[in-house]
């Protein structure tokens, strides 16, 4: 109970940890760990090659690019193919340019993941902690909207949205998809495995309702929110159908839908050198916002702290 | 600083399942209360209805000679210990005994003049910039002390606060938390299902059970006079004895008090010797021998009845051995057919 006793099994657990991440633990030899090893990179160049490729052809003209084959490396165009896409205006979809296309699909995906995660947590919060009439019906109400994805309710959102004259709106793009009932499900989770004497200990500390969701839920959801965070960005990020309908105007449009209206049917028409730096500018976004997140994102998976 | 004072307290959950079914207790001032029973007596709904955490469904449960049944527990000015020690786990020690006071709007210089103090008492102080999960079981027992007495609250409540250390350390917060509640007086009210604990610690000790109490006194009181053969068998260790009367043979010329349906005895009060095959006297036949280092518990049986006896350091009886056991007279308890004792 003192520091020195507890010290030493600090350290006993942080070799032990080094040994398991060797891959001693799982008894594996060095031969078996190279043939994993093996299949690891082989996936990795599986999946990463289009996406290297999509670069390598974002750095030539379009001239190369249609004329095949196309080269496995990178050309000398990267600086104006980026230049013209990020500051001039691209011609297909009425000259806007890619910073817009950005900043409306960061707003939506933002609005679309913190309005999912607030809405969610609050109400994970109400059906957890407090006893109100029909409780369980709401429950029930929330966890039923699980079985009826956006593409089932499309056309009555749809007819709503017009209603209210939201169409071409940052309202109109997010809001409709912002009720989750898998975060509400997800919060709801970890808040049951919060002990009962922890609110009690709250509550005789003075903590009302509010104090304790601010002070003791909230620092307590932290992982799972970083978690939550990451999978809705991205999710509000690749959105395609639902801003397909909702955006007429090419300046509300978001990065998806406007590489979509960019590629035309006729290959010569298609500014392929384009759309390849769109779909790279595409991309970014989602992966810093991974690899910033990640220590977070993979301790809200397999961490309670508690 | 405050009495605690419980008058014909129910409850009743669901309108259905009744916990508590009328308990008047009244706690003195600066008196170490514990609340005994086994688990499904009542003893804790009963805490916790003085907490403020349950409802009270009838009778009236008073602080300090104030009715609190509708004062939520942040008002009532108690706190409380909980078995699992209920830390928040994100907060260091520091904000962890801080909080309540926060909350209280109290100075921060205040705070900190209290926290330090609570935690030097506490042997704490190393510990302020930790969080609950680096520190050992006792040392989360003791923050859990910590954030109770910064709070300098009439009535400390301490729900089973022991149960979730090892022996040893059982033993010895039981002695510290006692010497901490003798030395800042406050009133507690302590539930436990340990019969040692609640001896050790009480002041007055309140036996439950089945939402009812079965006696209240000063715990030798209650280990000398069981007020039924409910407490007799909880209260010691091992259990008193019990027998039918009827298990006394004639031969031993005990007289049984009219009404008498069962004697007890404590283990400790039966001599034992090697039998002299003759008919006098009450004779056991030892089915086994538990040494537990300064006496020894010899597993007995009377005429088809259980019975231990104790017997001093190393024992030569062996199982198979008959011994002839006598009690005086006086040290017999005897109750009615309700189980209630005879004076």
């Amino acid at each position: 109970m003192t520091d020195a006793a507890a010290r030493p099994e600090a350290q006993g657990t942080a070799v032990a940890l080094g040994r398991r991440e060797e891959g001693e633990m799982l008894g594996l030899s060095r031969s078996s760990r190279y043939l994993a090893h093996g299949l690891l990179i082989v996936g990795i160049v599986i999946v990463a090659f289009p996406i290297y490729y999509t670069f390598v052809a974002s750095t030539h003209t379009l001239q190369t690019i249609l004329r095949p084959p196309l080269p496995l490396l990178p050309g000398g165009e990267f600086f104006n193919n980026y230049y013209e896409a990020l500051f001039g205006g691209i011609g297909r979809i009425g000259g806007v340019n890619v910073w817009t296309l950005l900043f409306n699909t960061t707003v939506m995906a933002l609005a679309i993941a913190i309005g999912k995660i607030v809405i969610s947590i609050l109400s994970a919060y109400a059906i957890v902690f407090f006893r109100f009439p029909l409780r369980m019906t709401f429950f029930w109400l929330i966890f039923i909207t699980l079985m009826l994805p956006v593409e089932v309710r499309i056309m009555p959102t749809y007819k709503v949205m017009v209603d209210l004259g939201l169409i071409d709106t940052y309202t109109g793009l997010t809001l409709p998809l912002m009720a989750s009932a898998t975060a509400t499900l997800l919060f709801r989770q970890f808040f049951l495995t919060i002990p009962g004497e922890l609110v009690e200990a709250a509550r005789i500390d003075g903590a009302g309702p509010w104090k304790f969701f601010k002070d003791i839920l909230l620092p307590l959801s932290r992982t799972n929110i970083a978690a939550l965070f990451v999978i809705l960005f991205i999710y509000g990020w690749t959105q395609y159908l639902w801003p397909l309908l909702m955006t007429n105007r090419n300046d509300m449009n978001t990065i998806v839908i406007a590489l979509k209206k960019m590629v035309s049917f006729a290959d010569a028409d298609t500014q392929w050198h384009l759309v390849m730096v769109t779909s790279m500018l595409a991309i970014v976004p989602p992966i810093l916002v991974v690899v910033l997140m990640q220590r977070w994102f993979v301790r809200g998976l397999i961490e309670t702290e508690k | 600083m405050a009495t605690v004072d419980l008058k014909d307290v129910r409850k009743i959950y669901g309108g259905k399942v009744e916990a508590v079914k009328g308990v008047s207790i009244a706690i003195p001032d600066k008196a170490l209360c514990v609340l005994v029973g086994p688990s499904g007596c009542g003893k804790s709904t009963l805490l916790r209805m003085i907490a403020g955490l349950e409802s009270i469904t009838a009778g009236a449960v008073s602080i300090d000679g104030k009715v609190v049944n509708t004062i939520g527990p942040a008002e009532r000015d108690i706190a409380m210990v909980f078995q699992n020690y209920a830390l928040y786990p994100h907060m260091k020690v520091y904000d962890n005994m801080a909080y309540g006071l926060r909350n209280r709007g109290m100075g921060k210089e205040d705070i900190d003049k209290r926290v330090r103090a609570a935690a030097k008492t506490l042997e704490l102080s190393h510990l302020l910039d930790r969080r609950p999960r680096e520190l050992s079981g006792g040392q989360r027992q003791r923050v859990a002390m910590g954030r109770a007495i910064v709070r300098n609250p009439k009535v400390f409540l301490f729900d089973e606060p022991l149960s979730n250390l090892d022996a040893k350390l059982r033993g010895q917060m039981r002695v510290e938390i006692k010497s901490l509640q003798r030395a800042l007086g406050v009133t507690s009210v302590y539930v436990t299902h340990d019969q040692l604990e609640a001896m050790t610690l009480a002041d007055t000790l309140v036996v439950m059970n089945a939402g009812l109490v079965e006696q209240t006194g000063a715990p030798l009181d209650v280990y000398e006079k069981p007020a039924s053969t409910f407490v007799a068998s909880f209260i010691g260790a091992p259990p008193m004895n019990l027998l039918p009367t009827t298990a006394l043979p004639a031969s031993a010329g005990i007289p049984v008090p009219p009404g008498a349906q069962t004697v007890g005895f404590r283990p400790e009060d039966a001599s034992i010797a090697p039998t002299d095959g003759g008919a006098s006297g009450l004779e056991v036949s030892v089915e086994g021998v538990e040494p537990v280092g300064a006496e020894s518990f010899i597993h007995s049986l009377l005429g088809g009845n259980r019975v231990i006896l104790r017997a001093p350091g190393r024992t030569s009886v062996v199982p198979g051995d008959r011994l002839a056991i006598g009690i005086e007279p006086a040290k017999l308890h005897w109750f009615d057919g309700a189980g209630k004792r005879l004076s």
